[in-house]
This record gives structure tokens, C-alpha cells and sequence, in this order.
């Protein structure tokens, strides 16, 4: 019995010298993936780097027909549909934290909401898309036709409102928990002084989790500027940009999501597909550093 | 029976630059009940760590010195091997809330993959718990979950499944300190019987447990083994006056 | 004084019942989307829908077996990739948190968590579908792994450090060597929490469209071949949702009430899990 166990803890020990092998590889082929999704992005994009320059960025024609490639439309497209969405959702985020965390945290009704708002973010964007396309265009169209633009019905507007729904639950998911943290003889202080809850929640609460919500925000962001099935579908992947702010807003439009995903595929030479590619180099830091930004920003709140 | 199993000499321990265990030098002899005792932060759950080498899992933390088992030197051998022969008891009762308390029992032989009839792994089950003075209580619901049972029967638990391992050595850190006083009693009256078979180093920081379970006490101060000497002795003519100060309660 | 207490409790009153109404309202749209996919969708579905292919234009009838089994093979091989990579990082993770190589892992798990979707479809389109000259049910399945990572990593690693360290040194106590400890004792204690974190990433990329877009592609037929185009749920919603024919956009609101219930029935079993099977410590 004896021999037998020192023998069998012998093989043990060097399954666990492999065991830990298999743990740090696993963790080592993660780097790998993102240094190589950095790289693979850096090298495609070149041929579109070394011929366009920096001047790309601001170039105000697409037309891959004519050669000429500028990423400016997609640049405001993506920034408009994603501030207008931002907007849109943040008094709703707001509205949905201070609810849950401060008003009513526990209970069925709280249940139910907090379970909806997962489930906002469960449904996938296709969804969405496919929804909007066919129920909200019409009624677009209708309101367009009223305040007097064209009647398109696709747009930056209708792709917003979709995408404002759709990013409620990350701000506000985060927003519930860093409410729920505020120290309650902080609030206790304030009640003691005759402060009623609006005054409490106003003057406590949100300058205690103020860079926590706004770190919430953020993390929306990110997800509303790398959206792109709901947009494209509902976007009118149009490249050209209108030339009033009226059109702008309730006319096609298109972001740099969009329109990797309609002309991908279709992108039939090298500069054209490498314009395209360094338009998803772009968006790939703009969402990563904003994300880190965000993480940066709840560490430190959660830390403190 | 005066035989040597455990001795240290100009044994040391340290987490990162902290110098926990300095030049402990011990001899702990077969089948006696030895309690290790002294203030919060001496050394003393250290010392008791290094003996089955579980106190190198830390980060940091490092040992230097000799330290035997019987003839063989422990930071040489496999620690794997070490964990075999010298079992421990925690502070906290910790039977494996996923396992039953027939599986607790045999834990040590079932996570090692070692293969076994059923009949000899229902012998280890019976006699283990009847060690723990356990097997009255559970044998009729050996196959619920060991987190089912109050503190005491889980930290009897916890003693029977050392206990399967047939080691040579029982380490005890702080055995009954989250417990009651009647489980506390039943634990201390294990310690009597158990010594018939095993020989037993207890960490307690309760001066009247150390009085009353031990053969032999070990004083530790500020990394140092003060004084090591029969219990009685310790307690009636301390030769140190750290010692003294400590039993009078000067300090704690 | 009376009076000024009254107005300040009215202002609290009013701001209550503004958020208290702004909190509900974007329940409305969730509520009306569900139930026009449902209303939709349910009369699409029966037998014939699940086990044929899209029948032509202009023809009526036709089912979308071809998405249903190709995302289900798909899933099931993005989560071979996955599940392995996510669990033993988010296992070296938890054990190690101090390391400059949890630093670097754990930074790369924020980076994944971020990137965005269509930008994972473009790098895997270099990586496998260029050098094998064809889309593919394998690009497919690599690019919906690299969603998944991050979601079972992370899930990993919070379950598993939530853990009592007592338990992983009774194990050791015992000699158990630390590949055992923690494939016999951490994994299956926390084994609650990681399933719920696998079931709650495989319930994202059922229904990712843009990493297949130029991956996995699309295919009329049924293809179970993995080097060969493949079609899947929530591609085939995009392809005939915006083509301009009725039959077909019957066929993808079938497809999204199907898709929707995945995704429905994954979400609960996650919160009964997590509710129900949680290890008692």
C-alpha cells in the first residue's frame, strides 16, 4: 500500500506540472486572438492606408465605382445614429437605476422589470431589425410625412430609435448595481436633516455613483457604435451625405458597421476591400478604447 | 514508544520579507497530544502549516531548514506523499459540500483516483467515524450531504476523513474555535482516544483547552518556540517569563 | 415653513412618479416587439416549416430545416472551441490573479468583450475562410467562439473565486494533487455558475448575424458539411426578411419566433440554474 501511493504521487505530480501547462496556454491563446485580431486588421487595412493616407478620414465621396474612397459619411453616420440613440436611452437608464436600486430593489414588480430589461438585451438584433423594418418604418414614414421631409422612413432617426432601446439595459444593469452600493449612513445622514427622497436621491445618490453611471453610459456607447445588423437594416445604406441636417437625420444614411456589412463581400479589389477593412480598424479602437475607459472607470468606483 | 515522529531544527519561515518561524528547534514523539500555543501572530498556525507543507501554497511564502518526518526530511520528499502521512483538521469545518458524507469519509482515496472495493471502502467508512465518534449519528444518512450537519458533527467529519488516510501525524488549527461549547467538548474528548492511534499537534489560542487536552505544550512568541515542556509543568513553573506573562495573562 | 415642507414633498412625489413611469415605459417596446414576432411567427410554424428547406420564389410552402441544423451544428462546435479555452482561462484566472499573465489575459477578455461583432467576422474571414478559398460552417463556428470567450471566462473566474479557499485546502490537506482539487472539488462546487455563464453565451450567439455575414455565409440548401457554406437562423432572417418577396418574409418570421423562443427558454433555464442548483456552502 504504501509503495503504491508514493508511486501514484509521482505520476500526480507531473499531471500537474501539465495541468498548469494547459492553464497558462489556454490563457496565452486568448492574447493571441486579440494581438492577432490587431495585427490581421493592420495588415489588411495597409494597402488602403499607403494609397489613401490619412486624408481618408475626412474624405467626403464613397463611390468605390470611381475609386474614390472617404470614410467622413460613416463617421457622422455612426456618430450621429449612436449620440441620438445615447440620448434617447439615457433618461430611461437613469430612470430604470434609480427604481431598482433605490426605490423598489426587492419584490415581484422589481423582478419583472429587471427580468424585462434582460430580456431586452437578450433578443437578438436581428430581431430588432427585422421589427423595425416592418412595423416602425411605416409609422416613420407617416410622421415624416407630416413634419413636411421625405417620406423615407429609413434612416439615422428610425435606426436610433431602435438602437436606444436596445442599449438601455447595459447602462442601466450596472446603473441598479452602484445605486444599490451607496452606503446607506450616507442616505441615513440626509434623511436625519429632513431631506425628502427626491433631495436624498439628487443630492446623495447621484454625486456618490455619478462616474459609475457615467462609466454605464459609456459601455452603451460602445455597444450602440458597433451595432449592425438593427442599423443596417433599417439605415438605408445610403453613402452620400445629405446636405440639410433635416435630411441628414430622417434620410438614409449609413454607419461604418453597415456598410462593412453590405459591400464586404462585394468589394471586388483590393483598395475597395481594404478601405473597408481599415473602417472596421477604426471601429475596433474607438468601441475598445471606450469600453476600457468604461471597465477603468468601474474598477476604480468598485475599489473605492 | 519514546520515538521521535516529528523534529525541526533551526527551522524558518517567511511570506515574502516577514520572518514568521525563526530557528524553531522541536522533537515530538509518538502518540502524544502536543498543543502549540501563543498571541495572534506568532508564528504558531505558520509553524503547524509547514509541517505538511500546505504554508508554500501561499504566494510568497518560503521555508528554510530541517524539518523530519520520522528519518526522512519533509522539504525533500513529495508534498503530495507529506499530505498522506500528516493530516489536518481547519479552523473552520470544511467537509466538500458537493460530496456525501460516505464520500467525505473516503474523500482523500476518491479525489486521488485511487481504486478500491466497496466492501474495504465501507470498513474505512465505519471505522473512521466510529474514530470520530460520528458513526451513531450519520450512519443511517451516510449518503446526504456532509453540509447538512451542525458544526460540531461537520468538524468530526473533517476528523474522520483525516482519519481514513491513516496518517501518522494529525494536524488541529484551531479546532473548535467557531464552535460551541458542546461541540467543543466532544472534539476534546476525541483528542484522548485519538492519541491511542496517531500523534496530534494542536494550534489553539484557548490557554485552558491547551491544559486540558495536551501531554506536552509549546509556547511560541514572535516567530520564536519559547518554551516546550510538559503541560503540567508549563502551567504550574513556567521557566520563561514571556511565558509567565502570557499564562498570568499580562499580554495576549 | 408649512408650506415650503409641502412643496418640497410634492417635488419628491412628482420626481417619484416620473421614474416610476419612465422605468416602465421601455417595457412597451419589448412588449410590442415579443408579441408581433409572435403573432407573426406562430401561425408559420408546424411540421412541414421545421423540416424542409425555403421552397423558391414564387413557390408556396418551403420550411428552414437548413438554418435550424446548421445553427445547431454550428453552436455546438463554436462551444467544442469555446468551453475548453474559457474555462482553463478563467480557471488560471481566478488561480492566479496576481500574475502579469492574468494582467494581460485579463485585459484581452475586456477587449473581447468590446469588440464588435462585424470586426470578429472580417479577422476570421482572413484566417480561415481566405486561406480555404471558401466560406465555411468551421469560419462560422470560429468567429461565434470568439463571442463566446469572453462571457465563459469571465463567468468562470467570478464563480470560481467566490469559492471558500478552505475548500481548496481541505483538498490539498488531503494530498490531493492540484489538477484533481480543482477538476474534482472548485469546478464541480462552481459548476452552477459556469454552466450558467455557457448557456448564457451560447443565448447571445444564437443570435449573431454579423461575424456569419462573411463566415458562414448562407446556403439555400442543407449542408452539414463543415467546410462548406452553412446557413443559420439569424442569417436567414436577414436575407429574406430584406428580400422583396411575401412567402419569404413569412419564412423568416417563423424563423425569428423560433430564434426568439431559443432564446427565450435558454434565458430562464440560465435564471433556474443559478435560482435552483446553486451548491450550498
Amino acid at each position: 500500500m504504501k509503495n503504491k501511493r508514493l508511486d501514484l504521487s509521482y505520476t500526480q505530480m507531473k499531471w500537474e506540472t501539465v495541468f498548469r501547462r494547459i492553464l497558462i496556454f489556454m490563457s496565452v491563446i486568448l492574447v493571441l486572438i486579440v494581438i492577432g485580431i490587431l495585427i490581421t486588421l493592420i495588415i489588411e487595412s495597409m494597402p488602403s492606408i499607403k494609397s489613401l493616407g490619412i486624408g481618408y478620414l475626412w474624405g467626403k465621396v464613397w463611390d468605390p465605382v470611381a475609386n474614390i474612397y472617404g470614410a467622413y459619411p460613416f463617421l457622422i453616420g455612426t456618430l450621429l445614429t449612436s449620440f441620438i440613440a445615447l440620448i434617447l436611452s439615457i433618461p430611461f437608464s437613469y430612470a430604470v437605476s434609480i427604481y431598482l436600486g433605490e426605490y423598489n430593489p426587492k419584490g415581484w414588480l422589481s423582478n419583472l422589470l429587471k427580468n424585462s430589461i434582460e430580456l431586452i438585451a437578450a433578443v437578438p438584433s436581428i430581431i430588432y431589425g427585422f421589427w423595425g423594418l416592418f412595423v416602425l418604418v411605416p409609422v416613420i414614414r407617416t410622421f415624416e410625412a407630416k413634419i413636411g421631409v421625405a417620406p423615407y422612413g429609413i434612416g439615422i432617426f428610425t435606426a436610433s430609435l431602435v438602437l436606444a432601446v436596445m442599449i438601455i439595459p447595459y447602462a442601466a444593469s450596472l446603473g441598479i448595481t452602484l445605486i444599490r452600493m451607496v452606503p446607506s449612513p450616507l442616505k441615513e445622514g440626509a434623511y436625519a436633516l429632513g431631506a425628502t427622497r427626491f433631495e436624498v436621491i439628487r443630492s446623495v445618490i447621484m454625486p456618490y455613483t455619478r462616474s459609475g453611471l457615467f462609466a454605464g453610459v459609456l459601455l452603451s456607447l460602445g455597444r450602440a457604435l458597433g451595432e449592425t445588423m438593427a442599423v443596417t437594416m433599417l439605415i438605408g445604406n445610403t453613402s452620400t451625405l445629405a446636405h440639410t441636417f433635416k435630411d441628414l437625420i430622417f434620410g438614409p444614411s449609413n454607419t461604418m458597421a453597415s456598410v462593412i456589412a453590405n459591400e464586404f463581400t462585394e468589394a471586388d479589389h483590393t483598395v475597395y476591400l481594404s478601405a473597408l477593412i481599415e473602417l472596421g480598424l477604426v471601429l475596433f479602437f474607438v468601441t475598445v478604447i471606450i469600453n476600457l475607459i468604461g471597465k477603468r472607470i468601474i474598477t476604480r468606483f468598485t475599489n473605492s | 514508544m519514546e520515538h521521535t515522529v516529528v523534529s525541526a531544527s533551526k527551522f524558518n519561515a517567511w511570506f515574502g520579507d516577514n520572518h514568521v518561524v525563526k530557528d524553531v528547534t522541536i522533537g515530538i514523539e509518538k502518540n502524544q497530544v502536543i498543543a502549540v500555543m501563543g498571541p495572534s501572530g506568532c508564528g504558531k498556525t505558520t509553524f503547524l502549516r509547514c509541517i505538511n507543507r500546505m504554508h508554500e501554497l501561499i504566494p510568497g511564502a518560503t521555508a528554510k531548514g530541517s524539518l523530519k518526518l520520522y528519518d526522512d526530511e519533509v522539504y525533500t520528499m513529495n508534498p503530495i506523499y507529506v499530505r498522506y502521512k500528516i493530516g489536518m483538521v481547519f479552523q473552520r469545518p470544511n467537509p466538500f459540500p458537493n460530496l456525501s458524507i460516505y464520500d467525505n469519509v473516503v474523500a482523500g482515496y476518491k479525489l486521488n483516483g485511487l481504486k478500491m472495493a466497496k466492501a474495504d471502502m465501507d470498513v474505512i467508512v465505519e471505522k473512521s467515524l466510529t474514530s470520530a465518534a460520528l458513526w451513531k449519528e450519520v450512519k443511517d444518512s451516510l449518503h446526504k450531504k456532509g453540509t447538512f450537519l451542525s458544526g460540531g458533527q461537520q468538524q468530526r467529519l473533517c476528523i474522520a476523513r483525516a482519519i481514513a488516510m491513516e496518517p501518522e501525524v494529525i494536524l488541529f488549527d484551531e479546532p473548535t474555535s467557531a464552535l460551541d461549547p458542546i461541540s467543543t467538548s466532544s472534539v476534546e474528548q476525541l483528542f484522548h482516544e485519538l492519541k491511542e492511534n496517531y500523534t496530534l499537534i494542536i494550534v489553539t489560542h484557548n490557554m485552558q483547552q491547551a491544559a486540558r487536552v495536551s501531554d506536552k505544550t509549546a509556547f511560541f512568541y514572535m516567530g520564536e518556540l519559547v518554551e516546550f515542556d510538559d503541560t503540567k509543568q508549563m502551567f504550574t513553573a513556567p521557566t520563561d517569563v514571556r511565558t509567565q506573562n502570557y499564562i498570568t495573562g499580562r499580554f495576549s | 415653513m408649512d408650506a415650503r415642507i409641502g412643496i418640497r414633498n410634492t417635488k419628491s412625489m412628482l420626481f417619484k412618479g416620473l421614474i416610476v413611469f419612465l422605468a416602465f415605459l421601455i417595457t412597451i417596446p419589448l412588449i410590442i416587439v415579443l408579441l408581433y414576432i409572435i403573432k407573426q411567427g406562430v401561425t408559420q410554424v408546424n411540421w412541414h416549416f421545421l423540416t424542409h428547406v425555403p421552397a423558391p420564389v414564387g413557390e408556396a410552402g418551403g420550411g428552414i430545416s437548413n438554418a435550424l441544423i446548421g445553427s445547431f451544428i454550428m453552436v455546438i462546435m463554436s462551444s467544442i472551441i469555446a468551453i475548453p479555452v474559457g474555462m482553463f482561462a478563467g480557471i488560471y484566472l481566478s488561480e492566479n490573479p496576481h500574475t502579469k499573465l492574468a494582467y494581460y489575459s485579463g485585459l484581452c477578455v475586456d477587449i473581447l468583450q468590446g469588440v464588435p461583432s462585424i470586426v470578429v467576422g472580417i479577422v476570421v474571414y482572413f484566417w480561415i475562410v481566405k486561406p480555404l478559398g471558401t466560406f465555411s460552417a468551421l469560419s462560422g463556428s470560429i468567429a461565434l467562439s470568439i463571442m463566446m470567450l469572453p462571457i465563459v471566462i469571465r463567468s468562470t473566474e467570478q464563480t470560481l473565486r467566490l469559492l471558500p479557499p478552505s475548500l481548496k485546502e481541505a483538498a490539498l490537506s488531503l494530498g490531493v494533487p492540484y489538477h484533481r482539487v480543482i477538476m474534482k472539488v472548485i469546478v464541480p462546487c462552481g459548476f452552477a455558475g459556469i454552466l450558467s455563464g455557457i448557456m448564457l453565451s451560447v443565448a447571445r450567439i444564437i443570435g449573431e448575424t454579423a461575424p456569419l455575414l462573411f463566415t458562414a455565409f448562407g446556403n439555400p440548401y442543407l449542408s452539414t458539411s463543415i467546410t462548406k457554406p452553412m446557413e443559420s437562423l439569424p442569417h436567414l432572417i436577414f436575407t429574406y426578411a430584406t428580400s422583396p418577396y411575401d412567402e419569404w418574409h413569412n419564412l423568416a418570421w417563423g424563423a425569428s419566433f423560433i430564434l426568439l423562443m431559443f432564446v427565450l427558454v435558454l434565458n430562464i433555464f440560465t435564471k433556474l440554474i443559478t435560482r435552483k442548483w446553486n451548491i450550498q456552502l
